[in-house]
């Protein structure tokens, strides 16, 4: 209680601020991860077509990824008590995600290693639900941080997976399920070539306003229970205005063949959607739906400033270099791609392995 | 009432604790039987390539590309097992999280950040890049994801040697958590520079026996002959070299460990009393609480082993333990002695045989035997399961020997376990197993597979780069 009263000082608030960060780059690069994952099934006719989809992300998606563990290992060093909170209480929900993480990781490196229907089915059955799991729950649990969960004295977990899936919180992984979904077709209609990329912009076009509704449902929702709880209300409101405006402007973008656009706006969306509700969080990390009381904020779970301060020495020097060299392979990898002979006259060559 | 409701909280605790354990072990053993190929493997597949680069001789190019395969393949599986390892501290160990976060999830973030980003991207490069980027990019980024996954042990092995040997830390008086004070002193601290280089030697030797052992495989097989001959060669050279470093390393740690755990040093030999010119015992049949029925030791030898001197004293478990209930409160500080004494032996062991493989090969290279010994070939295919068994007896008998201490000398592992139900820790153990159990099978069925494959090794015949990859 003590602690509460103190302000944040200014490494607590970077250190959020990274976090957010870290999650922000998560969601946008892994984000149209899943949404690929997702949309393999319904953009291909043949196995030529979802190599296609998958190749789109193949020299990426580890990449992506890492912007996980690195948020989580940021979580773990700058505020413990986030950590263990969180992941000790979301407990089964975090099991599902790992699990589905594994098997989807596997399918990538898998499926093609080969040759035999049932072998590529099987793993394109874990590439689906292994991103369509992830991509509802991650939702799930950002709702969760900022609607409450049942956090007693001491940051002590007193719920149950049940509190974990109130209706708010099933709102806000379907939100972002329709986003990365959304996300991921508009980056296939970005990548892919041919049939794929006709497919993905179709689905693109009519996905969008399903999205905007439930976007919009979400954050009606997340504006009405701040208000009635203990804050003030959506802090900068221009923002879940402006991802919704990016939002409904996808269809006519994908329609009149703005494909980078039309991936610029979900990718705006995303990122208004997600910093809306980490600044509706701020100074929390977690919210007791017990007591404002026991809510866990950025001071009470905070590192010591020592920490705080070399970390923020290794993030200073090494981020600039990370985003170099990540942003330089979708650089080289940055032409479409196609079936093979689509192109050229060549017959596609039997996967090799 | 109050009564019964202590006895199932208790009862509860006691289950939690246990499967969480379990679940740490099965877990952290399985991710590490991959691990270890990747960094090693990852290295020796960028020394063939190098070599392809620098001679332009197509044969390294076709031994490139086949280890190249099997690295990917096992790469892949200890990149997702490793997603579990970040997460289940705080899923089942939060109380440990809280207590080391400032110090333990530094190195944890640090790697992300430095490691994780430079092996992913650059493997990326490195699988897809190919006639996308230059040689020479290609090149540097099989170097590149290599380097990353040797930085990535060292921030690992960093943040487990401050459990081992805390430093560099205060205890915080209102928060009672450990907090970080100097990171430079955990970055050098003396049981990490040991340990990293004792890691990483074995990581390599894991690379390299694997190598030698499907090269061996493929050679007495007559499968292309150029190609496995250069393979072959350079495993035996790294085998050797790496299998002294090993060894090396382990006799520094043993001495490291009688100064700053000298529990585990006793327990590996279950020494009970404390001894001046201490014997070691190479086998022992009967129990271990000192009635065997059957010896065979080595006079002074653990002397020597411990202290480097030939009457060296080495303390028993009982003053050890004695000492301990003394300077930390009632209780018991004696980990499970036969795991220690039977893990430090099997490790021991293949070591010295992994020692051998090394130099025997060595030896029949210069005799111009090699692939006409088919005796040794076939014993170097065996061989390939060895270093996988030393590395998981090896970090059994590490973590074991450091029980009941998750973080030495501060916070008990019966403290460190998230205050949870133990339906959830039974539901994550049993799925966990569950998954790792369907993808070890997966996953050496389909090594086992690639590696048996000659074709892609045919003489002249470089299969071009398929335009879909994946």
């Amino acid at each position: 209680m003590l602690l509460l009263a103190l302000a944040p000082s200014g490494l607590e608030k970077l250190w959020f601020a990274l976090i957010g960060v870290l999650w922000l780059g998560y969601f946008f690069l892994e984000g149209f991860d899943f949404g690929v994952g997702i949309l393999v099934p319904f953009v291909s006719r043949d196995d030529t077509d979802r190599r296609v989809a998958i190749n789109t992300i193949g020299p990426v998606w580890d990449g992506n990824e890492v912007w996980l563990l690195t948020a989580g290992g940021a979580t773990f060093a700058a505020f413990p008590l986030w950590y263990a909170t969180v992941f000790s209480g979301f407990y089964l929900a975090l099991l599902v995600i790992l699990a589905a993480l594994i098997f989807r990781g596997m399918a990538f490196e898998m499926r093609h290693r080969r040759d035999d229907d049932a072998w590529r089915r099987w793993w394109d059955r874990a590439l689906f639900w292994g991103s369509a799991l992830p991509a509802l729950l991650w939702g799930v649990a950002f709702a969760d941080f900022v609607h409450g969960v049942p956090v007693g004295a001491n940051a002590t977990w007193t719920g149950t997976f049940f509190d974990l899936v109130k209706p708010y919180a099933l709102v806000g992984g379907l939100a972002t399920l329709s986003l990365f979904t959304l996300h991921g077709a508009a980056y296939l209609a970005l990548k892919a070539d041919g049939d794929v990329r006709e497919r993905a912009s179709a689905i693109a076009a009519r996905l969008a306003p399903l999205s905007f509704v439930v976007v919009t449902a979400f954050l009606a929702w997340t504006y009405l229970s701040a208000r009635s709880m203990h804050h003030e209300g959506l802090v900068p409101p221009l923002l879940p205005i402006l991802g919704l405006g990016a939002l409904a402007a996808v269809t006519w973008l994908t329609r009149e063949h703005l494909e980078g656009w039309a991936f610029v706006a979900t990718a705006v969306s995303i990122v208004a959607l997600f910093t809306t509700l980490l600044l509706n969080l701020y100074p929390n990390v977690l919210v007791s739906s017990i007591s404002p009381a026991y809510d866990i904020t950025i001071v009470s779970s905070a590192s010591h400033p020592y920490t705080l301060t070399v970390m923020s020495w290794v993030a200073l020097i090494f981020t600039p270099l990370v985003l170099a060299y990540q942003s330089w392979t979708y650089w080289i990898f940055r032409r479409r791609i196609r079936r093979p002979g689509e192109a050229s006259a060549t017959t596609l060559a039997p996967p090799t392995g | 009432m109050m009564y019964v409701l202590f006895v199932n909280a208790f009862i509860a605790g006691v289950f939690t604790l246990s499967l969480a354990r379990w679940q740490f072990a099965v877990t952290t053993v399985f991710h590490f039987l991959f691990v270890p190929l990747t960094i090693g493997l990852g290295l020796l597949v960028a020394v063939l390539q190098t070599a392809a680069y620098r001679t332009k001789d197509e044969a390294y190019e076709r031994a490139t590309r086949f280890f190249g395969k099997l690295f990917l393949v096992n790469f892949a599986i200890g990149v997702v097992t490793g997603i579990v390892q970040e997460f289940q501290f705080g899923m089942d160990w939060s109380r440990y999280s809280v207590f080391v976060g400032n110090i333990f999830g530094a190195p944890l973030a640090i790697e992300g950040l430095l490691a994780f980003f430079m092996e992913s991207t650059f493997l990326g490069v490195w699988i897809f890049g190919r006639g996308r980027v230059s040689n020479r990019v290609h090149l540097a980024s099989i170097w590149l994801a290599s380097l990353g996954t040797i930085l990535s042990a060292a921030f690992i092995v960093a943040a487990n040697s401050w459990m081992q040997h805390p430093v560099g830390y205060t205890i915080d008086p209102v928060s009672h958590q450990a907090v970080m004070n100097n990171f430079w002193a955990v970055m050098t601290n003396s049981t990490f520079l040991l340990a990293y280089g004792h890691v990483l030697f074995s990581a390599f030797l894991t690379g390299s026996v694997f190598m030698l052992a499907v090269s061996a495989w493929h050679v007495r097989r007559g499968h292309d002959a150029a190609a496995f001959a250069k393979s072959i060669r350079i495993a035996i050279v790294v085998t050797m070299v790496a299998s002294v470093g090993t060894i090396f390393l382990g006799d520094s740690q043993a001495k490291q460990m009688e100064v700053q755990q000298p529990m585990k040093m006793a327990a590996a030999e279950a020494l009970y009393t404390t001894s001046s010119g201490a014997s070691f015992s190479l086998l022992t049949i009967g129990d271990l609480a000192g009635n065997p029925v059957f010896q065979v030791r080595v006079s002074h030898l653990l002397s020597v082993l411990a202290t480097n001197t030939w009457n060296g004293k080495v303390d028993g478990i009982n003053n050890i333990q004695a000492a301990a209930a003394k300077k930390y409160g009632a209780g018991s500080y004696i980990p499970v002695i036969w795991i220690l004494y039977w893990s430090f032996r099997v490790m021991v062991g293949l070591g010295f045989l992994l020692l051998a493989l090394g130099a025997i090969g060595l030896w029949l290279m210069k005799k111009r035997r090699l692939e006409t010994s088919n005796v040794y070939l076939r014993f170097a295919t065996w061989m390939a399961l060895a270093p996988f068994i030393a590395n998981s007896v090896g970090w059994i008998f590490t973590e074991v020997g450091r029980q009941p201490w998750v973080v030495y000398g501060l916070l008990k592992t019966s403290n460190a376990v998230t205050l949870i139900a133990p339906g959830y820790v039974a539901a994550s153990f049993i799925g966990f197993t569950a998954i790792y159990t369907l993808l070890a099978i997966v996953e050496i069925g389909l090594l086992i597979r690639l590696a048996r494959v000659p074709t892609p090794l045919t003489e002249g015949a470089l299969a071009p780069e398929p335009e879909l990859i994946y």
